[in-house]
């Protein structure tokens, strides 16, 4: 699975971006996220508060029970300041 | 129906021009240029910079900019957004929208800009005199895109 990190998400883990394996059981954006925080200090502050935290699977926004698979681009990033 | 993402500047008068070129039955241009500004928040801002997800940003413009056309009667639209290292005064955004009449234009320009600045993955980070700040995101900009339905 590809994780893609944006703005202060990315900052916060230290990478822009990063294949990994995923465990069997994180079946959904929020399982990711669980999981995710218990790769180290950088991620549980990125993921502290969730409700500050947009996602993407497959350069779509999706909401945080959204089906994650092998294979899937998954994008973590603070809400959009453009325009 | 035109969107570029790109770390250089443009020039309106010639990218209007090229919108309109060769089609007489324009008879309006709605136009925003968002600009960087040297204050936020009451802090002084001395650079900015722009960062992106290349590929999602422009699947979400290409998308909001089909809606727009959906809505309202188009002959020609575009949205340039930069990215990168900006200084104040410089361009950030231009959207146009051209049509028969102003209405149309002007509208779909208004809705254009604001559902860009809530649904582009687009982020500003400002150089302060207390360091580097990402920029929050507003909730005036959702209620502005909310008013479009």
């Amino acid at each position: 699975m590809k994780l893609m990190y944006f703005a202060w998400v990315r900052q916060r883990i230290g990478t822009a971006n990063e294949t990994v394996d995923v465990p069997a059981d994180a079946a959904t954006v929020e399982d990711l996220i669980a999981w995710l925080k218990t790769r180290g200090p950088g991620y549980a502050e990125a993921f502290r508060d969730t409700r500050a935290i947009r996602f993407a699977v497959n350069q779509e926004y999706v909401e945080p029970n959204h089906p994650v698979a092998a294979g899937d681009e998954v994008a973590f990033f603070p809400p959009v300041t453009g325009g | 129906m035109t969107v570029r993402v790109q770390e250089e500047d443009f020039d309106v008068g010639r990218e209007l021009a090229t919108l309109t070129a060769g089609n007489h039955a324009i008879g309006g241009l709605g136009v925003f240029v968002g600009l960087v500004r040297d204050i936020a928040g009451g802090q002084a801002v001395s650079a900015m910079s722009l960062e992106h997800y290349p590929g999602m940003t422009e699947r979400q413009l290409e998308a909001i900019e089909r809606e727009a056309h959906a809505r309202w009667p188009l002959d020609a639209s575009l949205i340039i957004h930069r990215v990168g290292d900006l200084m104040p005064g410089d361009n950030i955004v231009l959207v146009a929208c051209a049509s028969a009449h102003r209405q149309a234009a002007l509208d779909a320009t208004g809705f254009l800009i604001d559902w860009l600045k809530t649904k582009a993955p687009f982020w500003k980070r400002e150089d302060t005199p207390e360091g580097a700040r990402w920029v929050d995101a507003r909730e005036t900009d959702d209620a502005a895109a909310a008013r479009w339905g």
